[in-house]
């Protein structure tokens, strides 16, 4: 299945969705799968800084654990409430109710240097690592 | 973040490959084969073989016989249970230790017939303790059989597990055997074994049938409601139920008496023993170390090699961690000084540089409730 046309991906498989300056950050649906079940996340709070692809917080598995990085320069403004509870929407809702952070953007530019969706996917049909 | 899958490289595959990639098991590296890790979700596995019933490929463990009139004996030499008390139709776990008591493998012996054993050792081990026993057989009235690769292994777990296999390998055999008993069928032509034993902590058989017939009888399960289930539930699953795990629960720097393996270590039968008088000094002298078992306070997930502290200093490490899909928090075992042992002794594990507050709990961390 394509990722989502209109949100932008890291190579390590983060995406940003940005709605007039601020981004909302989780991980894509080819992570998630990768990853298997999610039982924790661990995510800044709000009005912490956050940088373009710096580490920003942990997503655990049974698995294993696997650090998130950040698409986007900005402040928090929120992260997502429901994931402290519900660490599944991950897995269940990638790209929706599993959003990890918004962020208010300091650079939208950085915008630019993400993956589109087909970059993206053309990356994991590569053999992503 | 990273996502590592390891190269496939050259792998061994067991006699039911086809079927895991058929069900679109997810093939991992491990001790040497390709493996499935999950199917469908660790998690909903992990449910299926607590709840119903599930089962495991597990042809990547070593299996070897032991033929001839000193099978017993020499089996009773190489390990530390006696296992000359074995009658057929009984199996004994048990250990396998260096002369100075270090543990070379964790086994199951079952006993078929007066001359003739099975041996199950640890996949990762299975080169080793081969070539361990083919050292020592020599000076025995005993002959070793392979049988690893011309077998496969299917281990069948959960409280639906028994009834489901009356089914496929029909009910009076199943009924016969009782818990760590041993047995050998016919089925389509084929010798089957079968032991009710197994690594989840829930009641179920272990099933041994020639690699040619592997797959039929894998299907015949699957076509009876049992569920495949990967090595990802097989460790969620022992965990909970306190197994342990070679190299990482122990290794050949470890003693039965660290991990709580007492059980399996017969010194009052005088009997010669690879092992025995170390295992005895060791045990006159108390160990430094014990494995415990744990319990987060919080949110955090423990992993082997994390560091357990206390009031700022080390005092341990972690040897299996984990997730608990049936508690719904993080356990571990781990090893901590004798003092630091007692249930309800609470601890810090560090969680890549957090401190995670646990608990030391009874073991095991699950135990099944018995049929009524």
């Amino acid at each position: 299945m394509p990722s989502p046309g209109d949100v932008k991906y890291t190579k390590e498989h983060e995406w940003v969705r940005v709605e007039s300056e601020v981004g909302t950050v989780g991980i894509t649906d080819y992570a998630q799968d990768q990853l298997g079940d999610i039982v924790f996340v661990d995510l800044p709070a709000a009005g912490a800084s956050v940088s373009h692809m710096q580490k920003f917080g942990e997503i655990e598995s049974v698995k294993a654990v696997s650090e998130l990085y950040s698409p986007v320069t900005g402040e928090v403004v929120e992260a997502n409430p429901a994931l402290a509870n519900s660490p599944e929407l991950v897995n269940d809702s990638p790209y929706g109710e599993g959003w990890m952070l918004r962020v208010r953007l300091s650079d939208p530019g950085e915008i630019d240097k993400l993956l589109s969706a087909d970059e993206y996917d053309d990356f994991i049909a590569q053999g992503a690592e | 973040m990273a996502l590592n899958e390891a190269a496939a490289g050259t792998l061994l595959r067991t006699a039911l490959y086809d079927e895991h990639n058929q069900l679109g098991g997810r093939m991992v590296p491990f001790a040497g084969y390709e493996m499935p890790v999950q199917y469908t979700g660790i998690v909903e596995e992990h449910h299926a073989v607590r709840q119903r019933a599930g089962m495991f490929d597990v042809s990547h463990m070593g299996r070897f016989e032991v033929h001839g009139r000193g099978a017993a004996r020499f089996l009773r030499y190489i390990s530390t249970w006696d296992m000359t008390r074995l009658a057929p139709g009984e199996g004994h776990y048990s250990a396998a230790c260096r002369d100075d008591g270090g543990i070379l493998d964790d086994i199951y012996v079952f006993c078929l017939e007066p001359e003739r054993c099975l041996v199950v050792v640890n996949a990762s081990n299975a080169p080793k303790m081969k070539q361990w026993m083919q050292d020592h057989i020599g000076k025995w009235d005993a002959r070793f059989v392979d049988r690893h690769a011309a077998t496969a292994m299917i281990a069948v777990q959960g409280p639906e597990a028994l009834g489901r296999i009356e089914g496929v390998i029909g009910a009076e055999f199943v009924r016969s055997l009782k818990p760590r008993r041993c047995g050998e069928a016919e089925w389509r032509g084929q010798t089957l074994f079968a032991s009710r034993t197994g690594y989840t902590g829930e009641d179920g058989l272990e099933l041994v049938i020639d690699a040619g017939a592997g797959p039929d009888l894998w299907r015949a399960l699957l076509d009876v409601g049992v569920q495949p289930a990967g090595l990802g539930a097989r460790d969620t699953l022992r965990l909970e139920a306190a197994l342990l795990l070679y190299g990482n629960d122990m290794d050949e720097e470890t003693n039965p008496w660290e991990v709580g393996l007492d059980w399996v270590v017969t010194l009052d039968d005088g009997a010669d023993f690879v092992g025995r008088n170390a295992l005895a000094g060791l045990k006159e002298r108390g160990v430094s170390r014990e494995l415990v078992c744990v319990k987060a306070v919080d949110r955090g997930v423990m992993r082997s090699h994390c560091d357990i502290f206390r009031d700022a200093e080390t005092v341990g490490t972690i040897s299996s961690g984990g997730y608990s899909p049936t508690l719904g928090i993080s356990i571990a075992m781990g090893f901590v000084p004798p003092e630091l042992a007692a249930e309800g002794t609470e601890l810090k594990v560090d969680v890549r540089g957090r401190p995670l507050a646990v608990r030391v709990v009874p073991r095991p961390f699950y135990k099944r409730s018995k049929p009524a």
